[in-house]
């Protein structure tokens, strides 16, 4: 591989700077400018990969982002690492390491190539047919498929890069800095209109920006340096951003688009260091031009990916931008004029062109005539019926079409070259259109769909709207723009226009060969293998829609989206079943139009930005105490306080202990608080809960329960009556936010009569409870000048008081069962006021405890959690708590529902109590409930929601909900484990204290 | 992601707002007095069609003020946005 194909003759490739870099463990050298592929092909170098299904040896296909094979692993590193990267758009820089993915041991000797020999037996629809059978025997096969599929690797660590997200609004977006781009921006932003040019290369002009031919002219001067005079134009305007290689991904709905600016892969590793590597653009323009281009279309024949052959647009673009050949015996393969122009760049640079081989008959350009001149064989009504060479391309065979084009005749001729260059025409890119919403019409006469209904205010032009001939590109772009942005003021006036092509072609979908169709390998998706004979076979099979067709054979399902052959694959099947061209519409086109790595995804939101994190007053107090926290919501909870060398459970045991035993202090900070006034506020208060709220007297408290419309149990919390029209409503911590905005709603919608306002405290408010029976004792020292007697404090029922002359709000209200105080202060009194308590029970053994305590503490009692203990199929009927729900009460949210036919059954499943027969035995949580073990299928009755080991009655108990638990009190039923089964009865969920005693204990 | 135009705000982006399904089904004044097909058809049955549709949106990370919008589902087009008791602008 010593050969070298550098032409010294582009503008691109600065070739004063060389740049070394490894390609499968070896070094080449190439020049700043050069893609990876670019370089790759000046050193001879074509076979960089193996095909997915069959290992096929593949080359390079394309110089752009269609490209399906030459795809590779960027970076040897494990953080790094990345996968599926395009040759063709990877610029080189100093250091790059790359290779090749889908090969193994090697791309020169790839094991997975005996599947190319297979492949008689790997038809469409192989791996769904065969290995599903026998079913066990997946784990066997499982192993051997994952490691021969599968496209490159994913790094093993976190990504070090940088990464961010910008928003952009613009008058108009123009994508696709081609001619018509170049021209519409201009257009745009003379006319005063804040214009967002992007373009996904490195450089602008599109694909004629380095063309020297001289059968490619505007107002008399070679079409490359008309275009470089007009950007060098542009380049000055003001109101105009220029965005190169910026990607755009997704068109969305309402000209919402993203795209990704990629700032640094181009540069050398140790000039990246601390910059951004790729921005996601999130671009909100009030129109959007697309000026896309056309993606070149390849041929459909036998053999048709061997490496070296390439499309003839792609051995254009080689030479004209980077200086490259493609091989020194080339043959072109084409059904219109596409490949005389490449023909003609290759004269100009005295590049050999063995030969062009025409589908067509009849040739009439005056390109051709050209090409001709220049003494380059021309069979013409001819097609290759076959290519040699297994890892480069070395001959070919040629027959002559038949008059209809659906068989071949006459006597096959062999030439030989090293480099093919096919062009089937050329297809709009639509994708971003289509993606948007848009509908194509298909055009007949040369078999392109293009834009038909644009959803939103935007337009497509130049060849991504159909117009591929210069003279339309240019007066149609005038055209269309000047009445999309309503403009008149514009430069162009009539353009002059030199183009030596001509429009005909002839468009046979799958080119006839002369050996059967099950013989030959005709890729219509080169990445996923899929061939003629694949798609035809789907059609045989039954499969009709395209969709269909497209999962079933994998065509089109590739990194590259079938860029480049999905129209094929949509042309086979119509002619195949007899139908019309743009009957079967195209598969969807979905974002992103090339792949974005993870990072650009999540931009700055990673680690401790991922989600927003809130903290109560008082955190830095448990985290100075060794507090363990656990997420609740957003909220971080402490979670318990481990001592020394305690475990989870030693910990929550101690606390759980202390706080019956003592006096244990909880930070309940995190409840949500909803302040509720008005002079309506009671009558509210009636329709959302379930109980009676208009004799609560001011000053006390009560426990209330929220249903949905449907019955089911929302929330669940104590609200305190602070005057006549004024009450403060705490809510569970998760439920908060949808509480105020269900509440709202109904007020708002429902209810608009009613005179009540709603506020959230939750954040205004440090909440400290202080349990136990040492309680009182704790909270007299704090606040020594509140009478806390239970005369005059008494249980659900608060007091107004002060500390050190700040305003405080002590609730009496318990969530353990114990004598229990909840002290409500400004929060940013919240930590002195915490350690004021824990100083003042340092006699009593103060034991702070956090949420798994506080869990257990309540199960002991029976209370439920809403959320855990109910899953929005539970009514309070269901959870045994009829007592809550107000008979006499004509309405409230969820009323009606409760006697629906389905939540008055028996059998529904009910909240109960359970005891394990072995008391040491804690069951599992989420754990199944069964009667039955013998049953066949076992019927599930219900599961555990809560379990513990109470240390208080040494013991280990739980709730569940069962089928019809309500009448099963004392029943044995069997919770089942992997590995035994779990003897249960069932009891009363209420565990310690049923009368409540400990309420008003004090020791 | 689409533009909402706030009838309190004006136009924000989708993202501040939280949809609350179709629109104009009344709370019944008098839930005790239904049947169960009744009750049922007021908690259960949306009409879910393709076109035009009324919805309920809540200015959520805004104004948090409910309001109406007619929608063409098929495209997101947003046809007519307005407040709470006010009868559909369109058809």
């Amino acid at each position: 591989m010593s050969k070298n194909l550098r032409f010294k003759s582009s503008k691109l490739v600065d070739e004063t700077y060389r740049i070394s870099f490894k390609f499968n463990n070896k070094t080449y050298y190439g020049y700043k400018g050069d893609t990876l592929a670019s370089a790759l092909l000046a050193n001879d170098v074509h076979l960089v990969g193996r095909s997915f299904k069959y290992h096929r040896p593949r080359g390079i296909m394309t110089a752009g982002s269609e490209e399906p094979n030459a795809i590779i692993q960027l970076h040897d590193n494990t953080s790094r690492t990345e996968p599926n990267v395009r040759a063709t758009e990877i610029e080189i820089y100093e250091g790059l390491v790359a290779s090749s993915q889908n090969c193994w041991p090697s791309v020169d000797f790839d094991i997975g190539g005996i599947n190319n020999i297979l492949s008689p037996l790997l038809p469409a629809g192989f791996y769904y047919k065969t290995f599903m059978w026998p079913k066990s025997f997946w784990e066997k096969y499982e192993y051997f498929i994952r490691k021969s599929a599968g496209l490159g690797k994913s790094p093993k660590e976190a990504d070090p890069d940088i990464y961010e997200h910008r928003y952009i609004h613009c008058d108009v977006l123009i994508i696709g800095a081609g001619i018509s781009g170049i021209m519409a921006a201009k257009m745009a932003a003379k006319n005063g209109l804040k214009t967002l040019l992007v373009d996904e290369k490195s450089f602008l002009g599109g694909s004629t920006i380095y063309d020297n031919s001289e059968f490619l002219k505007i107002n008399n001067q070679i079409t490359s340096s008309w275009l470089e005079k007009e950007i060098n134009e542009i380049s000055k305007l003001k109101n105009l951003e220029i965005k190169t290689r910026t990607s755009v991904a997704a068109f969305h709905g309402y000209n919402f688009l993203l795209a990704r600016e990629n700032l640094t892969d181009h540069l050398p590793i140790s000039q990246r260091k601390n910059k951004v590597r790729h921005r996601l653009l999130k671009i909100r323009a009030k129109k959007v031009i697309s000026a896309t281009g056309a993606i070149e279309r390849p041929l459909i024949f036998d053999n048709n990916d061997r490496p070296g052959i390439l499309l003839s647009s792609a051995v254009k673009k080689y030479i004209d931008l980077y200086g490259v050949a493609c091989g020194e015996n080339n043959i072109l393969f084409t059904n219109n004029d596409t490949a005389y122009e490449t023909a003609m760049s290759m004269v100009q640079r005295g590049i050999k062109v063995n030969a062009i081989i025409d589908n067509r008959e009849e040739i009439v350009s005056k390109l051709s005539y050209e090409v001709e001149k220049n003494n380059i064989k021309i069979f013409k009504g001819y097609t290759v019926v076959d290519t040699y060479g297994y890892k480069r391309i070395n001959g070919l065979s040629i027959m002559q079409l038949s008059k209809d084009g659906q068989k071949v005749i006459g006597k096959k001729i062999k030439l030989s070259c090293d480099s093919l260059g096919v062009s089937g025409g050329w297809t709009p890119a639509v994708h971003l259109f289509t993606q948007s919403g848009g509908k194509l019409k298909f055009r007949e006469n040369d078999q392109v769909f293009i834009p038909n209904k644009y959803p939103s205010d935007q337009l497509s032009i130049g060849s991504c709207n159909g117009d591929f001939s210069l003279e339309e590109i240019t007066t149609n772009t005038i055209l269309s723009v000047k009445k999309f942005l309503n403009i008149n003021d514009i430069d162009y006036n009539t353009f002059e226009i030199i183009t030596g092509i001509n429009k005909s072609k002839r468009n046979i979908w799958l080119l006839p060969s002369d050996k059967i169709l099950g013989k030959t390998k005709s890729f219509v998706d080169y990445q996923n293998d899929a061939t003629a004979k694949d798609i035809k076979l789907a059609l045989r099979e039954g499969f009709r829609s395209i969709e269909h067709v497209k999962r079933y054979t994998t065509t089109g399902m590739g990194t590259d989206q079938g860029k480049l052959g999905n129209m094929h694959a949509l042309g086979i099947i119509s002619e195949t079943a007899g139908t019309k061209m743009g009957e079967h519409g195209t598969t969807t086109f979905r974002p992103p139009y090339t792949p974005l790595t993870f990072g650009t995804i999540v931009g700055r939101n990673v680690g401790e930005f991922f989600d927003i994190i809130r903290r109560t007053p008082i955190h830095d107090w448990h985290v100075t105490n060794n507090a363990k926290f656990e997420n609740v919501g957003q909220w971080k909870r402490a979670w318990y306080y481990p001592k020394a060398n305690e475990n989870m459970h030693q910990a929550v045991q101690r606390e759980s202990k202390a706080a019956r035993e003592c006096a244990g202090i909880l930070d309940a900070s995190t409840l949500g608080k909803i302040d509720i006034q008005g002079t309506d506020a009671s009558e509210f208060l009636n329709r959302v809960y379930t109980n009676a709220w208009s004799k609560l007297a001011i000053g006390k408290c009560r426990y209330g329960l929220m249903l949905n419309e449907d019955g089911m149990v929302y929330d669940d919390g104590v609200t305190s009556r602070l005057d006549e029209n004024h009450y403060i409503m705490t809510t569970t911590t998760g439920g908060a936010a949808n509480v105020l905005g269900k509440l709202e709603d109904y007020l708002q919608t429902e209810w608009p009569e009613l005179d009540v306002y709603l506020s959230s405290v939750t954040d205004h408010y440090a909440t400290i409870s202080v349990c136990g029976p040492h309680s009182k004792k704790i909270v007299s020292k704090v606040i020594p000048d509140l009478d806390f007697s239970d005369e005059k404090f008494p249980h659900m029922s608060f007091k107004n008081a002060k500390i050190d002359q700040i305003k405080c709000r002590v609730m009496r209200i318990s969530f353990t069962g114990e004598q229990s105080y909840e002290i409500n202060i400004q929060s940013n009194y919240g930590k002195s006021v915490w350690e004021k308590c824990i100083e003042a029970g340092k006699d009593f053994n103060i034991t702070p405890y956090g949420t798994e305590t506080m869990h257990l503490l309540r199960a002991e009692k029976g209370f439920i959690i809403v959320g855990q203990d109910t899953d929005a199929t539970m009514t309070p009927i269901d959870l045994q708590m009829d007592w809550i729900v107000s008979k006499k009460k004509y309405d409230f949210i969820g009323k009606r529902s409760l006697y629906r036919s389905d939540t008055i059954k028996d059998d529904r499943k009910q909240l109960v109590g359970l005891l394990t027969e072995n008391p040491e035995e804690v069951l599992e949580e989420g754990a199944q409930i069964v009667a039955d073990i013998k049953k066949s299928p076992i019927e599930m009755l219900g599961h555990v929601t809560s379990s513990y080991y109470s240390p208080n009655l040494n013991k280990s108990i739980a709730l569940g909900v069962v089928k019809g638990g309500k009448k099963m009190l004392g029943q044995k039923l069997i919770i089942p484990m992997e590995n035994k089964n779990i003897n249960v009865t069932v009891a009363d969920p209420v565990f310690l204290d049923k009368e409540g005693e400990r309420l008003n204990a004090n020791l | 992601m689409f533009l909402i135009n706030c009838p309190f705000c004006g136009e924000r982006e989708q993202s501040e707002f939280k949809a609350g399904g179709e629109a104009h089904i009344e709370r019944p004044k008098q839930p005790t007095e239904l049947s169960d097909d009744e009750w049922a058809e007021f908690l259960f049955m949306r009409k879910n069609i393709k076109g035009v549709q009324f919805e309920r949106w809540n200015h959520a990370h805004g104004c948090r003020k409910w309001f109406n919008i007619a929608r063409d589902t098929s495209n997101d087009q947003i046809k007519a946005v307005y407040k709470m008791g006010e009868k559909p602008p369109v058809k």
